[in-house]
């Protein structure tokens, strides 16, 4: 069995990194300047004498590619480790309203500092971010307590995602007119405006926290067989929770401070990937779903910016089309609980 | 492979503050099965966890090879003692191989990636159990018969000293329950472990445990042998048994008597009127029986279904007083029923009681 197993993983694994690879390629090629392939390679390897090129692919594709991915495999572990926490296929950062939590700590934060003019750096828009998302968490830690069953839980966390979002909107409208149209189109969720050094920042946080995630992933094999196994196993509980409470939240503070709120690819890709690997265990699923999601967000926020370019669509209206479906066939996975491996 | 492995003193379980079951002292030796026995809600499972380190101890202590179990590290307690519960396993695409092999988890490093020891030890423990056919099978895809089966194969591959099961034989059938409660005691004899677990089973109880605890209105109200437990009116004591009786020997229930007159008489013996008491008792009729041997294989049965019961001594032959206790008693019955096809020597009085009544009712 374990060579039948080890050949699909190598194959699935094989796949995603070139699937990676090739929509990483086209997000760096394809834009509304023309630009050919070979150009942007020059671009890259500093050998280009269009300047403007050089900028292009430089300065705007490159960090934006860059971000897509990595936020990309962010949501998707985030997403991973809220299932695991919650033992739900259908538990994610978006629908359980952190991703608003950290979407209106941001707009706060950002809307007060430019009153006075400071533009927040990259440090401190995570950071905010970071409150939003324990704050949200802790609501939904505080119902999780209380309510009976995981559906209350999901309606609970999209209610305080409507909370979060409205109060957003709010904060949004009495913003002055020239930081609108930013803030705003921040809200909608995009990978646009990132810069270079945003993305080391993003690289460093996001790194991090996905390799802490992935050493949990023996407590968290052991976790899904519930707590008392988790416990007599040796994995002390407490620490492990707060763990995948803390890893989860940064995660996923860390895509809201740069993009905003993405939609539904904290659920969605997991879920694929479960599949298509035919195994939940975390030391498989963690580094496939970060792959995926970086795949997943690659594609979506291609067809965001060349559907109709050269408007560009809000990144989570495409990642809403994709995913949303795939959310409903993993509630339906669940709900027939004989799902095969 | 002897001595105590397993014990508590001056044990106090229970949730926050609240006591549920106090003063519990016991030992576990290796290779001896521990079942602790008592109504419901007297809390067992509650021992059973704090046994299994999931639970503190209000105060008091459980000791693992003399060691407190309360100073030793959730590692090392996993490394003694291994679990097996009765809830529903929700895990995604897990296959019973998957978790089997978690109970590898205290012996691997940081990742949990199985060596080739591992990987033998986990094969081992599903050859065992007898769930190697299941290794690719998903954990929700099989019958709670199988569940229990795996889940316990992924207690053993955990190497335990001690396996603590809360009442390991629920929902299943009872070729299961019998195949799973041979698994543990070949367990308990072939490596020796020792076996902590709550039945609710009382025939199984007694003839798969060496010891019982036997837990009453918040304490250890006996341990013993079953002999020593399955004797007289304690069981029915301890559970306070008022809807039916509970006979000790074979641990075996029968329904309530109906009382009153009479209107049936029973000739039976060897067993042969069994099948007619309980009939006769389901259909709410109140019935004497007779002359039955205090050591008849029914006496038992007849006793408790009865509401007249006409006796004679073990080994001794039927005695014409009995007969005529018996003929008094028939003559009030609107029906005699005899289930004796022949009379052997011992029971000519039997014979002769028929005989009697047979004159009587020509008359």
């Amino acid at each position: 069995m374990s060579r039948k197993r080890a050949i699909r993983w190598t194959i699935c694994f094989v796949s995603l990194v070139l699937l990676a690879a090739v929509s990483f390629v086209l997000e760096l090629v394809i834009g509304s300047a023309d630009i050919s392939v070979s150009d942007v390679f020059s671009a890259l390897t500093g050998n280009n004498s269009d300047k403007a090129a050089v900028t292009i692919v430089r300065d705007i594709r490159l960090p934006r590619s860059l971000a897509a991915a990595l936020l990309g495999g962010a949501l998707s572990v985030s997403g991973f480790l809220l299932q695991s926490y919650f033992n739900n296929p259908i538990a994610g950062p978006y629908v359980l309203g952190i991703s608003s939590g950290a979407k209106l700590t941001v707009a706060l934060a950002m809307m007060f500092t430019m009153k006075y003019g400071i533009l927040l750096n990259s440090a401190e828009m995570v950071g905010a971010a970071f409150v939003g998302s324990m704050l949200s968490m802790g609501a939904i830690l505080l119902l999780s307590g209380r309510v009976r069953n995981m559906a209350q839980l999901i309606i609970a966390g999209v209610m305080i995602g409507y909370i979060c979002s409205a109060l957003t909107e709010l904060t949004v409208t009495f913003a002055d007119d020239a930081n609108i149209v930013n803030l705003h189109n921040w809200s909608m969720g995009s990978f646009s405006g990132i810069s270079m050094d945003n993305v080391k920042v993003i690289a460093v946080i996001v790194l991090a926290a996905t390799a802490a995630a992935f050493m949990l992933s023996k407590p968290m094999c052991a976790y899904q067989l519930g707590e008392s196994y988790a416990k007599n196993t040796g994995v002390d509980l407490k620490l492990f929770r707060t763990a995948l409470i803390l890893l989860s939240s940064i995660l996923s503070a860390c895509v809201t401070a740069f993009a905003g709120p993405v939609s539904f690819v904290g659920i969605a890709v997991p879920h694929l990937v479960r599949s298509a690997f035919g195994t939940s265990k975390p030391i498989v699923i963690i580094p496939a779903s970060f792959i995926g999601g970086a795949v997943f967000c690659l594609v979506c926020d291609l067809i965001a910016r060349m559907l109709f370019a050269p408007v560009e669509l809000s990144i989570s209206t495409v990642t809403a089309v994709f995913g949303a479906p795939v959310v409903i066939m993993a509630m339906l996975s669940r709900r027939n609980q004989k799902g095969s491996v | 492979m002897s001595g105590v492995i397993l014990s508590s003193k001056e044990l106090s379980v229970g949730y926050g503050k609240k006591v549920v079951v106090s003063g519990l002292a016991f030992e576990v030796s290796r290779g001896e099965v521990l079942t602790i026995i008592g109504p419901n809600g007297a809390g067992k499972s509650t021992i059973l966890r704090s046994i299994a380190a999931q639970l503190p101890a209000i105060s008091g202590t459980v000791s693992i090879a003399e060691n407190d179990l309360a100073a030793m590290s959730a590692h090392d307690i996993a490394q003694k003692l291994s679990v097996c519960f009765t809830e529903r396993i929700t895990a995604e695409r897990m296959t019973c191989e998957d978790v089997v092999s978690t109970g590898r988890h205290p012996y691997t490093g940081r990742l949990g990636i199985l060596s080739d020891k591992d990987r033998k030890v986990v094969h081992e423990a599903m050859e065992l159990t007898g769930t190697m056919y299941l290794a690719d099978t998903d954990i929700r895809c099989i019958s709670d018969g199988q569940r229990q089966t795996v889940m316990l194969g992924r207690a053993i591959a955990q190497q335990p000293e001690v396996l603590v099961l809360d009442e390991p034989t629920s929902f299943l059938d009872i070729n299961n329950k019998l195949r799973l409660l041979s698994i543990l005691r070949e367990l308990a004899r072939s490596r020796g472990i020792a076996v902590v677990q709550t039945l609710h089973e009382l025939d199984l109880a007694q003839r798969f445990s060496d010891k019982l605890l036997c837990i009453r209105e918040n304490k250890a109200d006996r341990i013993g042998t079953p002999e020593e437990i399955f004797t007289g009116a304690y069981i029915s004591e301890l559970y306070s048994i008022t809807s039916g009786t509970f006979e000790p020997v074979y641990a075996t229930a029968e329904a309530p008597k109906v009382s009153g007159e009479p209107q049936v008489f029973v000739i039976g013996g060897g067993g042969s009127g069994i099948d007619t008491y309980r009939r006769l008792q389901r259909q709410g009729i109140p019935f004497a029986a007779g002359v039955i041997h205090e050591n008849d294989i029914e006496y038992p049965v007849a006793g408790s279904l009865a509401a007249e019961l006409i006796t004679e001594k073990a080994f001794e032959p039927i005695s014409s007083e009995s007969v005529q206790k018996a003929l008094a008693v028939m003559k009030k019955c609107r029906e005699v029923i005899c289930c004796v096809n022949e009379f052997g020597t011992m029971n000519m009085g039997n014979k002769k009681l028929l005989e009697e009544y047979e004159r009587y009712s020509k008359v």
